[in-house]
């Protein structure tokens, strides 16, 4: 491990020469060794105390610890602070160095992994940590690799090499690497062992899939990219051998440079924690300087005639003096208002609720075998808060799961499905599905249930068998036999696998590939095609070509892509068949499928040798080279002509409407953030609840301007307020404008609205001068849909609603792309789904499927969040009843910081005493079973609106706090001043009273806390009565005799229980002092409930009457009605959403959405809706003309 | 392409499952009481604990009643021996003096006699402090928990030492009960009077053959007149550590103003049904000098029951929160008829 090197300045550029070390040593890189560990046995001790007391809390206490060491003004003794101090340390130590024990034994057992390095000519296995920079080494099949590689050769042809990613960016999709040419042919150990080109590359850096360097051998220069490394923490696969130069290492490498620390999330409630505390501090001065003021007079004069008998303590000459010390006396005996067992007891409940969380049986998956996890533990009672939810769209509210659903071709669409006469089938009607049994290398879960599709295959449509040659040629899926005629396809996007899925079931099967071949059976031949181009897809260009040499030698492109994108480049005779195919495409696009084009182009041989010359200049060039390579692209992706469509339906995921419709009614707001198009985004937004019919309207802009953008969010915010203006009758209105800011009239509108913005206009609306403006509207909206949007822009919204709402956020995803928005939200969770880990890295919560977000939110969040608010409201109420008793006292004792109770009971009061029963009260309270926070999302709201902690509760409970204290120390005062025993001995002496007063306060939290109890379960009772019966043993057993005699200056109460308890007024004070602190609670508590009961509680009610009287009748209804309207829904959507939507039933939409994504009149459906709709027309025209704009984009 | 391992994930093989266990613990499902406040629970906690409050109140008030107190304000009386007491140097000059009183009618049942301490800060911090019980238990131990009053100067310790200790109370009071020009003492108990555990486990004389060597080696606290051990001369078990005076004083007081349990009548002869009407005289032999830091001295005769003695706030205290309880429940079903909504299963 001391072999990690600590780290040097940054790097310029690197330098490595392969097959010498003495070269690359003098540069100083990073070993291979790794070291996440943060402590070893030596330094442990020291560095993470170090660490702890940055916590402000623990040097708090610290100072304290040490004010008390100082005898002049240690009012209690030091162990009071220094036990619970030490606990808190010492648990918190524990937990450190175990997560470091597992980073230690991880780290050795990564560093100590064998790989075969190349040491002079010879391979030698070797630990990864003596792994050096410039090594060349071996990698076997299913081997990790170790560091960076620069893949220099393998034992497949043309050094090739497939590697899996998943530890690195969580795909589980292989990748293939490959040599560049002049390495990938030194295949044995004595050719590598002479190989000594330099790699000059970057500085080690954090970008996965970006690598930029040159090789430099044999004085030619050889340009690198990421296709050429191997990344450590990859596994290699498919592949026997291959060797790789090593280039970073350790620290360095890709996979190290990305494991930052994320950023710390802190809760509100911690936020007003630490505010209170803040406050409690201040008042904690305040009562210091109070009680010394006091302590000054007191002692100028009575004290200065009573030196007689107590005379001031050496170096104290005056009553300042003494009132200065007393000062610092009473900020140690009163700090308990700040107790140190309030941070951790906060940290256990809220462990407590992340295990309940993990424990969830209804949010495990069965099917992925996932249950939901709660990775961080510090943000549970947010879950109760929140107001927004950024849901990304694939993967998240979608399965990601691509099914292919429909296509175009020639005009012609196919995918209806039909039934026996020809019509369309009506939902729950299916035929069979498609027969493929023709086919023997059919994929069995592939259906389909149009057959005039394959009756054009086998009719020899040329067009037909063209569009799926295209689909299987055009791609970049890698293929799989195990055995003869079993096919696994291995894509990159499903949408890929999908459409050469579908390919293979009607009869072109990709059968095999090589860099420079592709074998296809057609319709049971073998043909292979020679591969001579793959123009790969990018984000710019949104579409992927390759070029082929058919056997009979010709050359032909193919290409596929967005439609925005591949219609603009077709050749002009294809215009009929555009338009035809742009209907298809609208009418698939509005069904909620994803669309792409395909077309082809044929290449004239000499066109295409010299193209690809001035390709392969282009790849070799030193600088511009994606430019150029995209210039050549485009040329030759020109003038194409047009096959047709595909439509692929993207399959929601199980649940999701009844979870936004759920989580609509809890008042939360939903935007959806996605990269997807409009027509798709809206279609999901119709089919899973976020988008109603009845909704007033529905918002689009898509303006390509500021100006545009601007317009557009001011017209909708004056339909807004023309809306409610009329609702009102322009009264209220109107004094709401004169009387407060726009946002207030905004945040008051009647209806409900909803949003839908597209990327160009979200830049626009997210600037500086705008985003306020696009805020309000968006929020005055019940949904927001955000289409077309980049990862940064996901995370801009998110922080744009942070900065100006002051409201809880929860950004949802699954993606690499949601990454930056679940860490910029509140509370990010991730979706473990498909699309591989990173966001569930990222995220705070996980777990497989969107509808268990209902229940984190409405029963663990509110949960958390009710328990925790309980929690903090006893806890500080108990405080202050125990440590106001001092200030009190202070008036009684000449402000001399005597403490009331025994140092014992000080000691013991927050970790023994009462700890427990609030902490199980903080862990299992419960207000309502589980299912009716599903049953009245209503419940959720007083989370929202901060109701149940806030600065006023929090006044309330220091109030009542308070107000014990007084009854707490002056009954007791009333009756023991100058009373006797019944024996006529002396009642008040000050043991007798530190006893009663302590009793009384023990007795009188828990009576307070079986109050709070609204839960008890066996463990509140165990805690609750464990706790007064812990209080009695403790307290006879330090008042006991044998203690005494072993330590008689530390147990001076000795006897006192016995003698006190014994008397009949001790507890007549005790029960008065109860039923006095307790009464006025319990009066306050049954009238708000009786008065002004919150939903709540008359859920609680309801249920009690429901429990007495089983015939239960109106509530039951309409929880009932409830219910069967979700799962009607939900049936509805399971079956297939397009047919629905085809059926007109659920179609009932407003104007403006109906025009937003059915641009041009051509469907059957929408002409009928449009009859009926006569008079909308005209209104739909304006913002039809636009969306077809943004069609065209 | 050769020999291929499969890549594919290895479904459903042998991995343990994944699945949250069904406990009713884990699951939150644990049978629970939910106490709810309804008004019929609320209504007969007010009325049942208004009732006993009041029935208690009342039983203290009256029994409280049946105590007879006599009280008389001693510390002005004694003037001259006041103004001889604030000059410290006159330490050891006796001064005596006695103070008349008429009882209205007979004191009947045990009479106890305290003096009373006003102003008097037994509670302060550094007072309380002040004080070793190692030593108390005649463990010889000389330790620094008794500062200021640990040692004198020429290091002969101090026992008992401690501020505490130092400042007892060293007043001496008789009492003498004037019947037809005969003056008859009226014999007092001075032993008994304090805590069982305080005599025999807290306080205990260093062992030695006789009282005197036990504490040689010690000297007497600053304030006192004669040395621990001749505390009582007449009583072997009433002396050193173990004097009931002294146990009483060392039991500080938790406000300034107490008083403690001087003497027992001893209910024998005349005294038999306790003190008879008639006159007295308190025999004061004045030196715990009080009137510097302005406090006052009292001696108090009176009885107790079962309560203890005469403080009325217990009593008047349980009555107010009685009727305060009985009030506030009629005032809460007023307010439940009168203002309650009606509850609604379905809000909003």
């Amino acid at each position: 491990m001391e072999r990690c090197a600590a780290r040097r300045a940054p790097e310029e550029e690197r330098r490595v020469r392969a097959n010498a070390r003495e070269y690359n040593e003098k540069f100083q890189y990073a070993s291979n060794c790794i070291k996440t560990s943060k402590y070893n046995i030596i330094t442990f001790l020291p560095v993470n105390l170090f660490e702890q007391f940055q916590e402000v809390a623990n040097t708090y206490f610290l100072f304290l610890l040490i004010l008390q060491l100082i005898p002049q003004i240690s009012s209690l003794s030091w162990f009071t602070t220094i036990v619970p101090l030490v606990l808190v340390l010492t648990i918190t130590a524990v937990k450190d160095a175990t997560d470091d024990y597992f980073r230690h034994k991880s780290d050795n057992q990564v560093n100590n992994r064998q790989s075969q390095v190349l040491i002079s000519g010879v391979l030698r296995q070797e630990q990864w940590m003596n792994v050096r920079v410039g090594d060349i080494i071996k990698l076997e099949n299913n081997q990790f690799v170790a560091a960076d590689l620069l893949l220099l050769s393998s034992s497949e042809p043309h050094g090739l090499c497939y590697i899996e990613t998943a530890e690195l960016d969580g795909e589980t999709n292989m990748k293939v690497r490959q040599a560049i040419p002049v390495t990938s042919e030194l295949g044995d150990t004595s050719k590598l062992a002479g190989f000594d080109g330099e790699v000059i590359c970057e500085p080690p850096n954090n970008k996965l899939d970006k690598f930029g360097g040159t090789l430099y051998w044999k004085e030619n220069k050889y340009p690198l990219s990421n296709q050429n490394m191997l990344l450590r923490g990859c596994v290699l696969r498919n592949t026997e051998w291959c060797f790789g130069l090593v280039i970073f290492a350790g620290p360095d490498t890709k996979l190290m440079q990305n494991s930052g620390r994320t950023k710390f999330k802190r809760t509100s409630i911690d936020r007003l924690m630490n505010t209170l505390v803040l406050w409690i501090f201040g008042f904690l001065v305040c009562m210091g300087v109070i009680l010394a003021i006091g302590n000054a007079i007191w002692e100028h004069e009575v004290g200065v005639c009573f030196q007689i008998y107590l005379p001031w303590d050496e170096g104290v000459h005056s009553a300042f003096f003494s009132g200065f010390l007393s000062f610092w006396s009473y900020i140690i005996i009163l700090n308990t208002v700040v107790p140190i067992s309030l941070y951790v007891s906060v940290e256990v409940i809220r462990l407590g609720h992340s295990y309940f969380i993990n424990w969830d049986k209804k949010m495990y998956c069965a099917k992925r075998r996932t249950p939901a996890e709660a990775r961080t533990t510090t943000l549970n009672e947010e879950l109760g808060q929140v107001e927004y939810i950024f849901s990304d769209k694939t993967g998240t509210l979608t399965q990601n799961i691509m099914v292919f659903s429909k296509c175009s071709v020639n005009g012609h669409s196919y995918g209806d499905v039909q039934d026996m006469l020809g019509h369309k089938a009506e939902l729950g009607e299916r035929p069979e599905p498609v027969d493929f049994s023709f086919n023997p290398l059919a994929d069995p879960r592939f259906q389909f249930w149009d057959p005039s599709l394959l009756e054009a295959i086998k009719l020899g449509d040329p067009h037909v068998h063209e569009f799926f040659r295209l689909l299987s040629l055009c791609h970049t899926v890698m293929s799989e036999e195990k055995s003869e005629g079993e096919l696994y396809y291995k894509a990159q996007s499903p949408d890929e696998g999908a459409l050469v899925t579908a390919a293979r079931n009607f009869g072109f099967v990709f059968r095999s590939r090589t860099p420079k071949t592709i074998t296809v059976h057609e319709l049971g031949r073998a043909i292979t095609y020679q591969l001579l181009a793959i123009l790969d897809f990018n984000n710019i260009r949104k579409r992927m070509s390759v070029i082929v040499r058919s056997p009979e030698g010709k050359i032909r492109l193919y290409c596929k892509g967005a439609d925005t994108i591949l219609l603009e480049r077709l050749h002009p005779v294809n215009q009929d068949l555009t338009n035809v195919t742009t209907d298809h495409l609208n009418e698939y696009a509005g069904e909620g499928l994803r669309t792409l084009v395909l077309a082809y182009k044929d290449l004239e041989e000499s066109y295409y040798e010299e193209w690809s010359e001035r390709l392969r200049r282009a790849s070799s060039a030193p600088e511009a080279r994606e430019d150029r390579l995209a210039q050549l692209y485009d040329e030759v992706e020109h003038d194409m002509m047009l096959l047709g469509a595909t439509a692929i339906e993207d399959k929601l995921q199980q649940g999701v409407p009844e979870t936004i419709a759920i989580l609509t009614l809890a008042n939360i707001k939903i935007w959806v953030l996605t990269g997807d198009k409009q027509e798709t985004a809206v279609n999901i937004g119709y089919s899973c609840k976020m988008l109603t019919d009845d909704m007033t309207e529905v918002f689009v802009v898509t303006g390509h301007t500021v100006l545009e953008v601007r317009e557009e969010l001011r017209k909708a915010r004056e339909k807004m307020m023309d809306a409610s203006r009329s609702i009102s009758n322009g009264f209220s209105y109107q004094e709401k404008l004169s009387s407060s800011k726009l946002t207030s009239v905004l945040e008051a509108i009647a209806g409900e609205y909803a949003l839908v913005i597209n990327g160009h206009s979200l830049a626009h609306a997210l600037e500086a001068d705008m985003e306020v403006e696009f805020l309000e509207t968006a929020c005055a909206c019940k949904a927001v849909i955000c289409c077309r949007v980049t990862p940064l822009q996901k995370a801009q919204v998110v922080e744009l609603v942070k900065k100006y709402k002051k409201a809880v956020t929860l950004a949802i995803g699954d993606g690499a792309n949601d990454v930056s928005m679940i860490k910029t939200a509140h509370i990010g969770v991730g979706i473990s789904g498909q699309e591989g880990i990173q966001a569930v890295l990222a995220s705070d919560y996980s777990f497989s499927q969107f509808k268990f977000l209902q229940r984190l939110l409405l029963v663990h969040g509110r949960w958390s969040y009710l328990r925790m608010c309980k929690f903090l409201c006893y806890f500080f109420y108990k405080n202050f009843a125990f440590t106001m008793v001092h200030f009190w006292f202070g008036f009684f004792c000449g402000f001399s910081a005597q403490t009331v109770y025994d140092q014992y009971f000080i000691t013991l009061y927050n970790i023994v005493y009462t700890s427990l029963p609030v902490l199980a009260m903080g862990v299992f309270d419960q207000d309502v079973p589980e299912q009716r926070s599903m049953e009245y999302p209503k419940l959720y709201e007083p989370g929202q609106l901060n109701l149940l902690f806030n600065k006023r509760e929090f006044f309330i409970c220091i109030a009542q706090g308070i107000y014990t204290s007084v009854l707490m120390f002056f009954i007791p005062y009333g009756v023991f001043a100058d009373a006797t025993r019944d024996d006529g001995a002396q009642l008040a002496d000050y043991q007798s009273f530190a006893v009663t007063v302590a009793t009384s306060l023990v007795i009188v939290v828990s009576v307070q806390i079986g109050l709070d109890t609204g839960f008890w379960t066996a463990i509140n009772h165990f805690f609750i009565w464990g706790s007064l019966a812990t209080y009695f043993a403790i307290l006879f057993a330090m008042h006991s005799d044998g203690l005494f005699q072993m330590f008689p200056n530390q147990f001076r109460f000795v006897g006192n229980a016995q003698n006190t308890l014994a008397q009949p007024t001790v507890w007549l004070t005790i029960a008065l002092t109860t039923v006095v602190c307790i009464m006025p609670v319990v009066a306050f508590r049954f009238l708000k409930l009786d008065l002004k009961p919150e939903l709540s509680d008359t859920v609680r009610y309801t249920q009690l009457v429901r429990k007495k009287q089983k015939t239960q009748h109106r509530c039951m209804r309409r929880a009932g009605r409830v219910g069967s309207r979700r799962s009607g829904y939900a049936f509805s959507h399971q079956e297939g959403f397009g047919e629905l939507i085809m059926s007109g039933k659920n179609m009932r939409l407003s104007s403006l959405a109906l025009s937003s994504f059915s641009a041009r009149p051509s469907a059957g459906w929408i002409e009928t809706l449009r009859k009926k709709k006569g008079s909308d027309s005209s209104t739909a025209g304006s913002p039809s003309s636009a969306a077809s704009k943004t069609l065209k984009v | 392409m050769k020999n291929k391992t499969s890549v594919l994930p290895q479904e459903g093989e042998a991995r343990p499952s994944r699945c949250p266990d069904n406990s009713a613990f884990k699951q939150q499902r644990l049978p629970a009481w939910k106490p709810q406040l309804t008004i019929a629970t609320v209504l007969s906690t007010f009325f049942v604990t208004g009732m006993l409050c009041l029935s208690v109140g009342v039983c203290l008030i009256l029994s409280a009643n049946s105590v007879r107190e006599f009280q008389i304000d001693y510390s002005d009386k004694c003037s001259d021996c006041s103004e001889l007491r604030e000059n410290s140097s006159n330490w050891n000059k006796e001064c005596h003096c006695s103070v008349n009183f008429t009882l209205e009618e007979d004191i009947l049942g045990d009479v106890f006699m305290y003096y009373g301490l006003q102003n008097f800060y037994q509670n302060h911090r550094r007072y309380v402090l002040s004080r070793s019980d190692a030593q108390l238990l005649g463990e010889n131990v000389n330790n620094s928990y008794c500062s200021p009053f640990t040692t004198y100067q020429n290091g002969t310790p101090m026992a008992p030492c401690g501020a505490i200790a130092n400042s007892m109370f060293n007043d001496t009071i008789d009492l003498f009960y004037n019947l037809n020009s005969s003056v008859i003492q009226v014999p007092l108990l001075k032993t008994g009077n304090s805590w069982w555990t305080d005599k025999n486990v807290k306080f205990r004389n260093p062992k030695s053959y006789n009282l005197s060597s036990a504490f040689a080696g010690t000297a007497r606290p600053p304030y006192w007149q004669k040395p621990v051990y001749l505390l009582d001369e007449e009583d072997e078990r009433n002396n050193g550590y173990v004097n009931n005076d002294f146990i009483i004083w060392m039991r500080v007081s938790a406000f300034a103003t107490f008083r403690n349990l001087y003497r027992r009548v001893s209910r024998i002869r005349q005294f038999a049904n306790g003190l008879p009407a008639g006159n007295y005289t308190f025999n004061i032999s004045y030196n715990f000098p009080v009137t510097k830091f302005k406090a006052r001295k009292h001696v108090i005769l009176s009885t107790v029951v079962w309560s203890g003695g005469s403080n009325p706030f217990l009593g008047i205290a349980y009555v107010v929160s009685g009727a305060a309880a009985t009030l506030a429940g009629f005032v809460i079903t007023a307010i439940h008829l009168k203002l309650r909504k009606r509850k609604t299963c379905f809000q909003k």
